[in-house]
C-alpha cells in the first residue's frame, strides 16, 4: 500500500466524498458484472429461459471440451503471437533506423506515429477495402499476380488480413517505446565499440539488442494484451470473425455466445476464463516489468 | 570516431542522388553530434527504409481519401483510380447531411456524439481520478488501502470479460441510448489515478504544510496548488483519453440501438452491413476520414503531451 505523506489533511467526511464517484462507478459497472458473470458461470438457465440452476464446474467442463472453443483459442495464439512478433520486428527495424538518421528524424516520428489515433474498428473498414475481392485495389494487384485472392473464403487469407491491419495500427505504438529506448542507450557505449572494430551489425547484435531487452519484453506483454482484447473493432469491421470460425479469437467468441447467441452460462465462463488470462498479465506486467525504458 | 576503412564506396563514385544526401552528413559531423561513423551508404539505406515505411502505413488512408473523392462507379471499378477525384465536397456534405446506405443518421450527428462521448469520458476520468488520488494520498482514514486495492482490481475487468452482466446493469439503469450509458461506465480509470497518486507523491510536503498553517482547507489546497501543479499530467491524459473515448467500440455497440445515438466509429462499420453492391463506399470512405481526423489531429498538434501521455500511462 501506499507510502504516505507525513503532512495530511484531517476530516472525518471529506475524503469519502472524494473517492465516492470513482468507487460508484467502481461497484455498479465492475464489481456487481464481474460477481454476476462469475454467479452464472457455475449456472444455467432452464430451458424456458426461467430460474437458473447450479451446475458446479459443467459450464467449464463444457467449454473445454467444445472444439469451437478450442479452436477460437488456437486462433487466438496463432493471431497474437502474429501480431506481436511481427509488429515488434518492423517497429524495431523502423525505430533502429530513425535513431540512426540525424536529419528529418522527428519528421518520420510524426509521420509514423498518427496511426495509433486510428480506431481499432475503422482500421477494420481501412484494410477490408484494401484487400475486398471485388473492389480492393491490392486485391486486384495480387489477382494480376496470379494469386487466388478472397479472405471471405480462405481461412488463412482471413486471418492475414486481421493481423496486417492489428500490426498496423500498433507500429506507431511500438516504435516510440523503441525508438526512446534507443535514444536512452549512452552513445559512448556505442562509439568504444567502433573503436574497437565492431561493425553496425555486430553493434547491434551486442550492445544495443541486449540494453533494449526490457523494452522488448514490456512492450511484448503490451502487444499480446492488445491483440487479445482490443483488437475486437479489427475482427468485427474487417471479417466478422469469419470465414467459418477462421478470425474468431476469444474476446469475439464471448461476444457473439453471450450477446448474439445468448448462452449466459457458457458466455459467462468464457468471460471467466478471458478474466484469468487478463489477471495472469496484469500479474506479469507488475511483477516482471518494473524498469521498461530507461530515461 | 570515423572508421573509413571500411567504407563501402568513394563518394565519387556513388550516384548523385548518394551524393546529395553526403552534403548534410558531412555537416552534421562538423557540428559533431550524432553519427558514431560514417557510413553513406547505410545513411542513405536508412533514409529508404524509412521513407517506405511511412510509406505503407499512409497508403490505407490515402486509398481511403482517393476513395471518398469519386464517384461510387468510379470506386466499383477494378482497379479504383489512385489519384483524387473531383468529387470531394459533395461527398463530404453528402456524409455529414445523410451519412451512407440504410442508415438515416447523418455523420454530422454522430461526429457530435463522438465529441461528447470522448469529451465526458476524458474528462470524467480525469476529475474522478484527481479526487481520489487527492483522497489516498492526502488523508488517512479507515478502509484507505480497501479502496485503493479496489480501484486497482479495476484493471483485470476490461469491458471486454464482463460483456453481458454490464449490459444488464446499464439497461435496468435505463441509460441505454443515452450519453450517461455511452460513458459513465467508462469513467472509472485506475491508470489515471494511478498517475495522478504517484505525481502527488512528489510534491513537497511543505507545500501542504503551508497551506495548513495559512488556514487553506484541502479543496483550497487541491484548487489552488495541486491543480494547477498537476496540469502538465492532465494535458498528456487529456490526450491519451480523449482518443481512448473517442475510438471506443465494443461499448457503444452494445448501448446504442438507435442511429441517433451512434457514434461516428459505430456508424462507419454500420454503412458497410448489407453486401458490397449496396454499400455507397465511397460515402463510407468519407466518413472514415472524417471518424480518423479529430483524433489524428490530436496526436499531431498534441504531440509532446501525447508521448508524454502514452508513456506515463504504462507506467
Amino acid at each position: 500500500m501506499a507510502v504516505g505523506k507525513r503532512a495530511v489533511f484531517q476530516s472525518r467526511w471529506l475524503p469519502y466524498a472524494l473517492l465516492a464517484p470513482q468507487i460508484l462507478v467502481t461497484v455498479l459497472f465492475f464489481f456487481l458484472p464481474a460477481g454476476q458473470m462469475l454467479y452464472q458461470s457455475v449456472h444455467i438457465q432452464d430451458a424456458f429461459g426461467g430460474s437458473l440452476q447450479f451446475v458446479g464446474f459443467d459450464n467449464f467442463r463444457d467449454l473445454l471440451r467444445d472444439p469451437l472453443y478450442l479452436a477460437s483459442f488456437k486462433v487466438t495464439a496463432v493471431f497474437s503471437v502474429a501480431v506481436a512478433a511481427l509488429g515488434l520486428a518492423i517497429s524495431l527495424v523502423l525505430a533502429v533506423f530513425a535513431d540512426r538518421v540525424i536529419h528529418g528524424a522527428g519528421a518520420y516520428k510524426t509521420l509514423l506515429i498518427w496511426p495509433y489515433a486510428v480506431a481499432p474498428a475503422v482500421a477494420g473498414v481501412l484494410w477490408m477495402f484494401l484487400f475486398n475481392p471485388t473492389l480492393g485495389i491490392v486485391a486486384y494487384w495480387l489477382r494480376q499476380r496470379g494469386v487466388d485472392w478472397n479472405y471471405l473464403i480462405y481461412d488463412g487469407q482471413a486471418l492475414l488480413l486481421v493481423i496486417l491491419a492489428a500490426v498496423w495500427k500498433q507500429v506507431s505504438y511500438n516504435f516510440l517505446f523503441f525508438l526512446a529506448g534507443l535514444q536512452s542507450i549512452p552513445k559512448s557505449l556505442i562509439e568504444a565499440a567502433a573503436i574497437d572494430g565492431a561493425g553496425p551489425v555486430k553493434r547491434f547484435a551486442t550492445i544495443v539488442f541486449p540494453l533494449l531487452s526490457p523494452t522488448t519484453f514490456f512492450l511484448l506483454v503490451v502487444n499480446i494484451v492488445f491483440a487479445f482484447f482490443e483488437t475486437f473493432g479489427i475482427i468485427d469491421a474487417a471479417t466478422s470473425g469469419g470465414p467459418g470460425q477462421a478470425t474468431e479469437i476469444l474476446v469475439y467468441k464471448v461476444y457473439k455466445d453471450g450477446f448474439k447467441g445468448l448462452d449466459l452460462g457458457g458466455s459467462a465462463a468464457q468471460s471467466a476464463v478471458l478474466m484469468a488470462i487478463v489477471i495472469a498479465l496484469t500479474v506479469v506486467q507488475f511483477r516482471y516489468v518494473e524498469r521498461k525504458v530507461q530515461y | 570516431m570515423s572508421s573509413t576503412s571500411n567504407r563501402p564506396a568513394s563518394p565519387a563514385r556513388l550516384p548523385l542522388l548518394a551524393r546529395m544526401l553526403l552534403l548534410p552528413r558531412t555537416w552534421a559531423q562538423a557540428r559533431g553530434d550524432g553519427m558514431v561513423e560514417d557510413r553513406p551508404v547505410l545513411t542513405l539505406l536508412s533514409h529508404v527504409v524509412l521513407i517506405l515505411g511511412v510509406a505503407i502505413v499512409a497508403f490505407p488512408v490515402y486509398v481511403t481519401f482517393v476513395a471518398s473523392t469519386h464517384t461510387v462507379q468510379e470506386v466499383l471499378a477494378a482497379p479504383m483510380p489512385l489519384t483524387p477525384g473531383s468529387h470531394f465536397v459533395e461527398n463530404y456534405l453528402t456524409a455529414l447531411e445523410r451519412g451512407a446506405g440504410e442508415s438515416s443518421a447523418g455523420v454530422g450527428r454522430m461526429m457530435v456524439n463522438s465529441l461528447v462521448s470522448a469529451l465526458v469520458i476524458a474528462i470524467g476520468k480525469i476529475a474522478i481520478s484527481l479526487l481520489s488520488a487527492f483522497a489516498i494520498v492526502y488523508f488517512r482514514f479507515p478502509l484507505r488501502g480497501f479502496f485503493f486495492w479496489m480501484i486497482f482490481v479495476t484493471l483485470m475487468l476490461p469491458v471486454e470479460v464482463r460483456i453481458l452482466p454490464t449490459y444488464t446493469v446499464v439497461s435496468d439503469l435505463g441509460m441505454l441510448d443515452s450519453y450517461a450509458g455511452l460513458t459513465i461506465p467508462l469513467i472509472a480509470s485506475a491508470t489515471a489515478t494511478f498517475l495522478f497518486r504517484q505525481f502527488f507523491l512528489t510534491i513537497p510536503d511543505e507545500l501542504a504544510e503551508a497551506a495548513r498553517i495559512d488556514g487553506a482547507g484541502p479543496l483550497r489546497f487541491l484548487r489552488d496548488v495541486v491543480v494547477p501543479l498537476s496540469r502538465t499530467n492532465i494535458a498528456a491524459l487529456f490526450v491519451i483519453l480523449f482518443i481512448y473515448g473517442w475510438n471506443q467500440y465494443l461499448w457503444p455497440l452494445l448501448v446504442t440501438t438507435q442511429e441517433s445515438m451512434y457514434t461516428i466509429v459505430i456508424g462507419t462499420k454500420r454503412m458497410i452491413l448489407g453486401g458490397d453492391a449496396a454499400v455507397e463506399w465511397h460515402l463510407v470512405m468519407a466518413t472514415a476520414m472524417l471518424a480518423m481526423l479529430p483524433p489524428a489531429l490530436v496526436v499531431l498538434l498534441m504531440q509532446r503531451w501525447f508521448v508524454k501521455g502514452l508513456v506515463e500511462t504504462e507506467k
